[in-house]
C-alpha cells in the first residue's frame, strides 16, 4: 500500500485539564473513506479541527505527506491540501452559490493581491467554481444567495467549497447532518464517487450511511481511540458494541 | 431592490449637479461644497475598511491629519508646495503610519480593536499637540496653496476656489472609481469575503491578516489625499486634525450614511456637514445660544438615527422605495 | 533622585493607577457582563467631578457632595440604560460606538451650558487637609493616601459583590446566558439596569474624589476613558487581574515619564514625550502579547 496521505501520532489535545483528544494515531489513504465515529463528545470535531489547523494540538504530530505539520496555521494547511468541511454549515450567506465556490477556487492563485482586473475575469478561477458546484450537483443553483439555498443544499455548497480547492484529502465533519432520506441519498452517492480521488476523513452518525461508506472504521470515546480496524470487524467487536453502537441502534 | 440602472442614473445626476454648481453658486457655496466633497473622499476611505472590510477604526483622523501636517511641513512659512510632489508623499506618509499602526491594530479584533485604533490616534495626537515639531497645540499656517507646476507651466491654480472645486471634484470621482475597481478585483473579493467570514477564509487558504493590512493601509493613504487638501483648503493645521471628534465624525459619516455602498459614505458626508451647518445655524432660544451648542443636537440626531434607522440614510431610501412601491403593487393586483 | 522623591512619585503612580482601575473596572464590567462598548463611560467620570465641584459649592462639604453625586449618578445610569442602552444588546458593537458616541457630544455639550467651559478646582475637605512628613521638607498628602485606600476598598467589595454573594452569581450569570437566566424566573432587564447603574457610579465616584487632586476641566472625560481602553487592552480580555496590574503599571510609567529625563539620540524624550509613553506601552504588548497580559487567547 502506498504512503499515507495523512498521518497523527500521538495526537493530543488538552483543554485546562480535560484531553478532548487522547494519543491518537490514525492514517488516511487515497482512494478510501476512512469514518470515525463515536458518541457525542467523544472529541470527532476536535480532531477534525487538530488535522484542519483550527486547532493547535497539546503533543503528538501530525504527517501530510511524511511533512510534520503539527502547529501550522489554517490558511497553511490548506494550501497543502487539506480541506475541511464543517459540521455547522460555515459559508458565505450573502453570497451566490457560484460566488462561495469562486472564493474558495481563487485562494489557489499564487497571489490575490491583485487591484485592478476584476475577479470575474479570471477565467479559471470561474470554471474551476462551476466545476466544483456540478460534482455536487449545485451547478443549477449558481445564481442563487446561499441564505435561499435549503438546508440540504447548504451542506452540499459545504463540500463544493472544499472540493474547489483541489484538496488531496478531505476531511467531512458530518455532512449528513440535518439530512433527510433522499437528501442523504445524494450525498452517499456523491462521497462515493468522490472516494478514487481523494483521502477521505469521515465523521458521522448517520450508522447507515457510515457502513455503506467506509472502507475503515475507528471508533472514539471519550477522547481515545477505542477500536479501529474493517467494517465488518468493528460491528463484530464486542467493545464497540457495548460502548457504541448498541446505544446507537437503540435510539434509532 | 433597487436596480442598479435607477442607482447609476441618480449617480450621474449628481455628479452633473456637483459640475454644473460653480456656475450657479457663489463662492461661500462652492467653498461649502469643496469641503464636503474633501469629507466625501475621507468618509469613502474608511467605509473601505468599516463597510467592506468590517474593520471598525475609531483612529482614522491619524491619516487624515498626518497628511495635513506633511503639507505643512512641506510649505513651510510664505513657501508653496508643488502639488506634485507633496501630495504623493503626504498620502505616501499617511501609508506608511496606517501600515506601521496596522501591523499592531490588526492583531486585535472586535471591541479591542476599535479602542486600539483609539488610543493609537490618540499617541499621534499626543505627538504633534506636546511636542515643538510643528507649533503644538497653536497648529501651523499654510499661507500659500499648493502649485500645480510641471516644468514652469501650470495647468490650473489652487488659490483659484473654482479651480480648486473642479480639481477636488475630479479627485472625488477618480477615489470613487478607483475604490469601485478595488472592489471588484480579487484583493476586493478576499476583503469582503474577510468581513463575512474571516475563520473560513483562513481555512480555505487565505493569509487574512496581510489583507486586512493592506486594506488598512490603503484606506489610510486615501485619508491622506482628503487630509492635505483640507489642510490646503483651510489654510491651518493644528492638532484637533488628528483628534477623536475628527475620527468620530468621519465614522458617523460612514455609519449613518449607509456602511458598505460608497454612495452611502458620500451621501452621510454630505448630510453630516449640511446638518452641522443647519445647527450652527439656528437662533438662540431661551437665552441659549444653541448655534454654539450645536454637538448637542448633532449628538441627539446620532441617537435617534442610531435607534430608528437600522441601515443609515440609504436605508432611509430602501424603506421610501419599498413603501412607494407598495400601493403601485396593490393598484397592480387590484 | 533620592529616595524620598522616589517614594512619592510611586505613592503617586500607584495612587493613579487605582483610580484609573476604579474607572476601568466600571467599563469592563460593563462590557463584559453585559457585551456593550460605551464610549461615554468617560463622560460619567467628568460628570462626576463637575458634580463634586457644583455640590460641594452648593452644600459646602466635599462629603455631602460625594453622597449626593453618587445618588444623581445612579439615578442618570438607570434612566440612560432604561431609555437607550436597553436597545443596543442585539445590535452591532458598531452601532452601541455610534449611539454612546452620541451621548459624549450630547453630555459635553450639556456640560457646556450648565457649567462653562473652565477650568474649576475642588477643595480637599478638611478632614484629610493633613500631610505625611517624609523629610524637613517634603510630606504627603494624607488625601491622595485616602483616595488610593477608597479605590482598594471598592474593588475588594465588587470582587466579594460579584464572587461571593447570591446577586453577583445572577449577574456573572446573566453575562454568560441571558436568556436562560431569564427562564429562571430572574428579571435580566433590571439585573443589566443595575449593572449599567454600577459602572455609571464607579466612574462618576472616581471623578469626584479625583476632582481636589486633578481638578475638573472640560476635556477629562475623553482623557480618562483612552487610557481605560489602554488598561483594558495591556490587562487583558475579559481579566479583572489583569486590569488592576495593567492600572498601576500605567499609573506608575505615565507619573514616572513626567518627572524623569530622558534623551535619545540627542533628542529629549521624557519628559517632552510623556504623553505617549502608555501607548508606546500598548504597542509592546499588543508585539509580545496581543491578547493582553493577563488574556484568554483566542
Amino acid at each position: 500500500m502506498a504512503d499515507a496521505v495523512l498521518r497523527t501520532e500521538r495526537l493530543t489535545k488538552h483543554f485546562g485539564g480535560l484531553a478532548a483528544v487522547n494519543d491518537v494515531s490514525l492514517e488516511f489513504y487515497t482512494d478510501q473513506i476512512h469514518a470515525v465515529i463515536g458518541p457525542n463528545g467523544a472529541g470527532k470535531t476536535t480532531l477534525t479541527s487538530l488535522l484542519s489547523g483550527d486547532l493547535v494540538s497539546t503533543s503528538g504530530s501530525i504527517y501530510l505527506d511524511g511533512e510534520d505539520i503539527a502547529g501550522l496555521s489554517a490558511d497553511r494547511i490548506s494550501q497543502r491540501g487539506v480541506g475541511r468541511s464543517y459540521q455547522k454549515t460555515n459559508i458565505f450567506l450573502p453570497f451566490t452559490a457560484f460566488e462561495n465556490c469562486r472564493l474558495a477556487a481563487q485562494s489557489r492563485l499564487p497571489s490575490s493581491m491583485r487591484f485592478t482586473r476584476p475577479a470575474l475575469r479570471y477565467a479559471d478561477v470561474s470554471r474551476e467554481a462551476l466545476r466544483a458546484l456540478a460534482e455536487v450537483g449545485l451547478e443549477h443553483r449558481a445564481q442563487e444567495p446561499a441564505a435561499a439555498l435549503s438546508h440540504g443544499e447548504q451542506r452540499q455548497l459545504e463540500i463544493a467549497m472544499t472540493l474547489a480547492t483541489r484538496p488531496r484529502i478531505l476531511l467531512l465533519d458530518e455532512p449528513l447532518a440535518g439530512m433527510g432520506g433522499e437528501e442523504s441519498a445524494r450525498m452517499v452517492e456523491l462521497l462515493q464517487k468522490l472516494k478514487c480521488a481523494h483521502a477521505m476523513m469521515l465523521v458521522e452518525h448517520d450508522m447507515d450511511a457510515v457502513f455503506a461508506l467506509a472502507d475503515r472504521l475507528t471508533v472514539m470515546v471519550n477522547g481515545s481511540v477505542l477500536e479501529s480496524g474493517t467494517p465488518d470487524q468493528i460491528r463484530a467487536s464486542a467493545a464497540v458494541q457495548e460502548a457504541y453502537l448498541g446505544s446507537e441502534e437503540q435510539h434509532s | 431592490m433597487r436596480s442598479p440602472r435607477a442607482a447609476t442614473v441618480v449617480l450621474l445626476v449628481c455628479l452633473l449637479a456637483l459640475a454644473l454648481l460653480p456656475l450657479v453658486a457663489e463662492k461661500y457655496y462652492i467653498q461649502l461644497f469643496t469641503k464636503m466633497m474633501i469629507m466625501a473622499i475621507f468618509a469613502m476611505s474608511l467605509d473601505l475598511l468599516v463597510g467592506y472590510s468590517g474593520l471598525v477604526s475609531l483612529g482614522h483622523a491619524a491619516f487624515f491629519g498626518l497628511a495635513g501636517y506633511s503639507l505643512a511641513f512641506a510649505a513651510p512659512q510664505y513657501e508653496a508646495a508643488n502639488l506634485w510632489l507633496s501630495l504623493p508623499l503626504a498620502m505616501a506618509g499617511s501609508g506608511l503610519l496606517a501600515l506601521v499602526i496596522g501591523v499592531l491594530v490588526l492583531r486585535t479584533s472586535g471591541i479591542y480593536f476599535i479602542m486600539v485604533t483609539l488610543a493609537f490616534a490618540q499617541m499621534v495626537f499626543f505627538l504633534f499637540h506636546d511636542t515643538k515639531i510643528a507649533g503644538g497645540a497653536d497648529g501651523i499656517y499654510v499661507y500659500a496653496k499648493p502649485v500645480a507646476a510641471i516644468a514652469g507651466w501650470e495647468p490650473f491654480t489652487l488659490e483659484n476656489h473654482t479651480q480648486f472645486y473642479f480639481v477636488v471634484l475630479v479627485l472625488l470621482v477618480l477615489v470613487y472609481a478607483f475604490l469601485r475597481m478595488l472592489l471588484a478585483s480579487l484583493f476586493g473579493r478576499v476583503i469582503v469575503g474577510i468581513r463575512v467570514n474571516e475563520q473560513r477564509m483562513r481555512s480555505l487558504g487565505y493569509r487574512t491578516f496581510r489583507y486586512k493590512l493592506a486594506c488598512f493601509t490603503i484606506a489610510g493613504a486615501l485619508a491622506g489625499m482628503a487630509g492635505y487638501f483640507a489642510a490646503a483648503q483651510f489654510g491651518f493645521v493644528s492638532p484637533d486634525i488628528l483628534g477623536w471628534h475628527q475620527s468620530g465624525g468621519v465614522l458617523m459619516m460612514v455609519i449613518l450614511g449607509g456602511m458598505g455602498t460608497l454612495n452611502g459614505a458620500i451621501l452621510g458626508a454630505f448630510a453630516m456637514m449640511l446638518l452641522e451647518l443647519g445647527f450652527q445655524g439656528l437662533p438662540a432660544m431661551g437665552g441659549v445660544d444653541i448655534g454654539k451648542h450645536w454637538q448637542l443636537l448633532m449628538g441627539g440626531f446620532i441617537v435617534f438615527a442610531v435607534l430608528l434607522l437600522p441601515h443609515g440614510l440609504l436605508g432611509l431610501g430602501r424603506l421610501a422605495s419599498r413603501l412607494l412601491r407598495k400601493p403601485a403593487e396593490e393598484a397592480a393586483d387590484g | 533622585m533620592d529616595a524620598n522623591t522616589f517614594l512619592i512619585q510611586v505613592l503617586n503612580g500607584i495612587q493613579y493607577g487605582l483610580l484609573l482601575f476604579l474607572v476601568a473596572s466600571g467599563l469592563t464590567l460593563i462590557l463584559g457582563i453585559m457585551g456593550i462598548i460605551n464610549l461615554a463611560h468617560g463622560s460619567f467620570y467628568m460628570v462626576g467631578a463637575y458634580l463634586a465641584f457644583s455640590l460641594s459649592q452648593h452644600f459646602g462639604s466635599l462629603w455631602l457632595a460625594m453622597a449626593g453625586g453618587v445618588v444623581i449618578a445612579v439615578a442618570i445610569g438607570l434612566l440612560l440604560e432604561w431609555l437607550l442602552i436597553s436597545r443596543l444588546y442585539h445590535r452591532d458593537h458598531l452601532y452601541q460606538v455610534l449611539l454612546t458616541y452620541g451621548l459624549i457630544l450630547i453630555f459635553e455639550e450639556l456640560r457646556s451650558v450648565v457649567f462653562g467651559d473652565d477650568v474649576h478646582g475642588v477643595a480637599v475637605p478638611a478632614l484629610l487637609q493633613a500631610s505625611i512628613p517624609l523629610t524637613d521638607t517634603l510630606s504627603y498628602p494624607v488625601y491622595r493616601l485616602w483616595m488610593s485606600a477608597v479605590c482598594l476598598a471598592l474593588a475588594a467589595g465588587m470582587y466579594l459583590l460579584i464572587q461571593k454573594t447570591r446577586l453577583g452569581m445572577m449577574i456573572r450569570a446573566g453575562a454568560v446566558n441571558r436568556e436562560m437566566v431569564q427562564s429562571l424566573g430572574i428579571n435580566i432587564d433590571l439585573l443589566y439596569r443595575l449593572v449599567f447603574a454600577l459602572g455609571v457610579a464607579l466612574a462618576a465616584f472616581a471623578g469626584m474624589i479625583a476632582a481636589p487632586v486633578a481638578s475638573v476641566f472640560p476635556g477629562m472625560g475623553n482623557q480618562v476613558l483612552i487610557v481605560c481602553f489602554v488598561v483594558v487592552v495591556i490587562g487583558g480580555i475579559g481579566s479583572v487581574k489583569g486590569a488592576m496590574l495593567a492600572a498601576i503599571l500605567i499609573g506608575l510609567v505615565d507619573t514616572f515619564g513626567k518627572v524623569l529625563t530622558l534623551e535619545i539620540g540627542g533628542m529629549r524624550v521624557l519628559p517632552e514625550l510623556s504623553g505617549m509613553m502608555i501607548y508606546v506601552l500598548m504597542a509592546v504588548v499588543l508585539l509580545a502579547r496581543p491578547e493582553g497580559l493577563f488574556g484568554r487567547r483566542g
